[in-house]
């Protein structure tokens, strides 16, 4: 407790509101804010049912046509005023992390800067105000701006066609996969049902994998993080149906013998999926389809730099090679050879055989006009330098960093460095307690345990637009933890973040005793005893 | 940077990459642009497509046009919620997280539902993932959806049943009323799929097909595509349905060409629900001080745990729209988004009683909420086509949904955005082309 120049004390004596924590507010304060930190009740502790923030015309009365479905009863949503809402979302805002407010290296998610310019081409009025079943002839250009995509995604990658209506980089592996089960299944290959995967890879592999009817069968890292080749020849056989690789895989490392392992997949009659969530590596110096690929999802959200938004949305068009180009889903657009486009959205007007359609309408809409925002203005020559410059932004943290933290594999790693917790051994810190004191020092931490063949995993991408000033802080700050780690500041690591907007939260609890949503609180007759 | 990775050039840090495969120059696409050029260029393909403000505007079938207060789209811009990403680290993520558990009470409050998760990609993604859902918790693998489901909705189930061992069967869609879904719920019926108000805009009470499918072990699955309506119509959580699935666009999201939208997915509170529900949940916790707080969890579900026995493979959802979402229901709050059902009901009634004047065109509908068919004496693709030219968007021929079916039939919404002048027009425009 400090004293002002009055001489009195700063703080309220005692716990002046404890019920202040029951709201997430502080109990040493009396509003349970503290100066910016402002504690905000949920809105069903705020809002009234009577109050509306949105102006609205008296409905006339007229009678209903609603065949007796009309609503009994309240619904019980509270409302809040235009004000008390901008308050409310600005000041639950100012509790996040961002990249707009410090680098943000969370490995395999490719936080990069996202231009503006984007989010201002969205929502012209001719792409955010369209519908998607208008007729042809009003949306051309909306048709066109999918068929241009198209074409930088297809010759960026070198592959023959492309599928645009998947919604994420999960839903974009569930079109390769299903591509790849349409193509067997045509070809009479029913027995063909084992899919190779790293255990290096994203948890959504697996689960994608089994929801094509596939078995999952795992592959070891070798011991300089990449496929073991013998392993993976061991496991090459008449059932199975093709691999699931990512390349750049998930420790931040190309795999050198991926043309290898290409022919081999092939050679044994399967087909090869790449996850292309780390294609920001390699974009405009690689192409897949030059490495063997016949599918691959491309993360518009990472590498195109569409925002990720707290969790999406994202969008994942998945390019094909010859032989699954003709099992691709609808819809499509194509050319009309009359200097228009046109829509191919019914499976018996399709070229090919479609194995279905992924969702309803065409696709991200609001996230192409983004990326190919974004392409046009990098161009082939900016596209390169995004991988060149990613690279290196990589390579120079795990050069600077190996000599106090402990890098997983030898050797120059591609657009992430990932570190294991070797560093950290007998210190009494982990890798955890280490990401939150990043925390506290201002960063978001690094993917943490994340891939599961690293020992306390620590994957740090910084992406291409970090300057080497922005690099240089985030190092120094980096080596200054892990020296106070291993000189035995233990205390720093274990009550770390104390400078969050809150303390380390209980995830146990939140798991055993499940509270999903607001509900009243009862009356009870505590209060009048 | 080069010294001290002790490396010589950029291209050394490429040297995994198989040399057959390394490019000697740049791919043949154009060089990098300013702002002005690329926003030039984009601005011209922009001016090719009718927007829907620009025109009398009646197109829905699962994707609707509503006014959204612009503090929405302002807020959704604020960096901290743009640009961060899943809540990994909940420190740091209050602002998500909170919002989150705000969005799942206020999607389970509006469809009557327990719990609700963190949102879907759409609509018809939800729609698919509740009939696996329905089938893991039965252990039953027969899925029977009614014909007058969204045929996109139907056929994104399909596809993600397609490899598994569910099978769906799909009633006829005419006359589509729910004897013939009941007809085919047997002992092995894991779930019967119902939309309302249906592709045709009519409402169903749910009520004695719950009944009927609870009797025989199989699970309701309520869909709406009209986030909307649920302003004035039953909620299916009132009426008996066990999981309530729809798209979420009208309330907060535009129309964006199809996308990104918002799926909302709510069930009834029961244990075998909860661990069998794809997507992500906010759960409410405490931190070390006690102060309340909010994270991610049973994420034991997930796949990024869970790996080939998760629930679902998906992993990003619709964060930012499911945060639009939010910000609208908050700003309309009960009294707004009553009223605003109200007057989008209002505007379809007049709507229906202006076209349906028209000779020859029928309103085929009993019921609705804000849309409606029409049931015309020419082919309603044509019908399309011809209004687009005299500068009326005047809905969705059904046939485009049913190829080669319904080929008189035209699907038409309307909402508060129209106007009775929009109404005589479109209602002089339809006249004028039949």
């Amino acid at each position: 407790m400090g004293m002002n120049t009055q001489g009195r004390p700063t703080r309220m004596a005692g716990n002046i509101a404890p019920d202040n924590l029951a709201t997430g507010g502080y109990a040493d304060t009396i509003s349970g804010s503290r100066g910016l930190d402002q504690a905000e009740a949920l809105i069903f502790e705020r809002g009234a049912m009577d109050r509306c923030g949105v102006d609205l015309p008296e409905p006339k009365g007229l009678k209903t046509r609603l065949g007796g479905q009309e609503r009994k009863g309240e619904i019980g949503l509270p409302g809040l005023a235009e004000p008390e809402t901008m308050r409310h979302y600005v000041r639950l805002s100012r509790k996040n992390y961002a990249i707009d407010l410090g680098l943000y290296p969370l490995g395999s998610c490719t936080m990069k800067h996202n231009p503006r310019l984007n989010e201002k081409v969205a929502r012209m009025p001719g792409f955010a105000d369209v519908h998607p079943l208008q007729p042809a002839s009003t949306v051309q250009g909306a048709y066109q701006l999918m068929g241009e995509l198209s074409h930088w995604l297809m010759t960026l990658t070198n592959m023959p066609a492309v599928a645009l209506s998947p919604k994420a980089g999960a839903h974009g592996e569930f079109c390769g996969m299903m591509a790849i089960r349409a193509r067997l299944d045509a070809d009479g290959e029913s027995n063909r049902r084992r899919v190779l995967v790293p255990e290096s890879a994203h948890g959504t592999n697996p689960a994608t994998a089994v929801q094509c009817g596939f078995t999952v069968d795992e592959i070891p890292a070798d011991k300089t993080g990449r496929v073991d080749m013998e392993a993976f020849k061991a496991k090459l056989g008449d059932d199975v149906a093709g691999i699931m690789l990512t390349n750049p895989n998930t420790c931040g490392l190309f795999e050198r013998d991926i043309r290898e392992i290409a022919d081999l997949i092939h050679e044994a009659g399967g087909y090869f999926y790449c996850d292309g969530a780390n294609f920001n590596a390699i974009v405009g110096r690689v192409r897949p389809g030059d490495l063997g690929v016949d599918a691959m999802h491309i993360n518009l959200h990472k590498t195109f730099s569409t925002p990720h938004g707290g969790g999406g949305p994202g969008s994942g068009p998945t390019v094909l090679s010859e032989a699954l180009a003709p099992y691709a889903p609808v819809p499509y657009v194509v050319e009309n050879g009359k200097g228009g486009w046109e829509l191919v959205e019914h499976m018996d007007d399709a070229e090919g055989d479609p194995f279905g359609r992924m969702a309803a309408f065409h696709g991200q809409m609001g996230m192409f006009t983004r990326a190919l925002t974004y392409m046009m203005s990098h161009g082939s020559d900016g596209l390169k330098q995004v991988a060149e410059d990613a690279v290196l932004n990589a390579n120079y943290i795990q050069a600077r960093l190996s000599h106090v933290m402990t890098a997983a594999f030898e050797g120059t790693c591609m657009h992430e460095a990932l570190f294991d917790d070797r560093f950290l051994k007998d210190t009494g810190v982990t890798t955890l307690d280490f990401a939150k004191a990043m925390i506290d020092e201002g960063y978001h931490p690094m993917t943490m345990y994340f891939p599961l063949v690293v020992h306390g995993a620590m994957l740090i991408e910084p992406t291409e637009t970090e300057s080497m000033s922005g690099l240089d802080r985030f190092i120094d700050v980096l080596e200054a933890l892990a020296t106070a780690a291993k000189e035995g500041d233990t205390d720093r690591f274990l009550a770390a973040p104390v400078h969050a907007p809150t303390k380390r939260l209980d995830e146990t609890r939140a798991a055993r005793q499940p509270v999903l949503r607001w509900t009243a609180p009862t009356d009870t007759v505590e209060a009048a005893e | 940077m080069l010294d001290a990775i002790g490396v010589a050039s950029i291209d050394d840090l490429f040297t995994d990459v198989p040399e057959a495969a390394r490019l000697d120059g740049l791919i043949d696409l154009p060089t990098k642009q300013g702002e002005l050029q690329v926003e030039r260029a984009l601005s011209a393909m922009a001016s090719r497509n009718i927007a829907a403000s620009q025109a009398p505007f009646f197109v829905g079938a699962g994707a609707y046009k509503h006014h959204i207060p612009s503090t929405v789209d302002h807020l959704i811009q604020r960096s901290e919620f743009l640009t961060a990403y899943t809540p990994y680290q909940p420190e740091i993520s209050q602002g998500t997280l909170q919002t989150l558990f705000e969005f799942q009470t206020q999607v389970a409050l509006l469809t009557g539902m327990d719990v609700a998760n963190a949102s879907m990609y759409d609509g018809s993604t939800a729609c698919a993932e509740a009939v696996m859902m329905a089938a893991r918790v039965t252990r039953r693998n027969k899925a029977v959806m009614a014909g007058s489901v969204h045929p996109h909705y139907v056929e994104a189930s399909q596809t993600l049943a397609k490899y598994s061992d569910v099978s769906i069967s799909v009633t006829d869609a005419a006359p589509a009323d729910l004897d013939a879904v009941i007809a085919e719920i047997d002992d092995t019926t894991a779930c019967v799929v119902i939309q309302t108000p249906d592709i045709f805009g009519r409402l169903h009470d749910l009520r004695e097909v719950s009944r009927i499918a609870h009797e025989k072990g199989a699970l309701v699955i309520a869909v709406f595509t009209e986030a909307v309506s649920l302003g004035l119509v039953e909620a299916p959580g009132n009426m008996g349905a066990d999981i309530a699935v729809g798209e979420g666009q009208s309330i907060g999201v535009g129309l964006n060409f199809g996308g990104p939208y918002v799926g909302l997915f709510a069930c009834k509170n029961d244990r075998r629900f909860i661990r069998q529900m794809p997507g992500r949940l906010a759960g409410e916790t405490i931190d070390a001080d006690g102060r309340r707080g909010y994270v991610l969890t049973l994420s034991t579900r997930e796949q990024h745990i869970r790996r080939d026995k998760a629930t679902s493979n998906i992993c990003t959802n619709a964060g930012l729209c499911s945060l639009a979402w939010t910000i609208h229901m908050t700003l309309l709050g009960e009294k707004g988004l009553t009223t605003l059902a109200r007057l989008n009901h209002e505007t379809a009634c007049e709507l229906a009683d202006a076209l349906g004047s028209i000779p020859g065109v029928e309103v085929v509908n009993d019921s609705f909420f804000n849309e409606f068919t029409l049931l015309l004496p020419k082919n309603a693709d044509q019908v399309v086509n011809e209004l687009a030219h005299v500068g009326v968007l005047g809905g969705v021929p059904a046939s485009r949904l049913y190829p080669g079916r319904f080929e008189n039939y035209l699907i038409v919404a309307a909402t508060e955005t129209n106007t009775p002048e929009d109404i005589a027009v479109f209602a002089k425009a339809l006249a004028g082309v039949l």
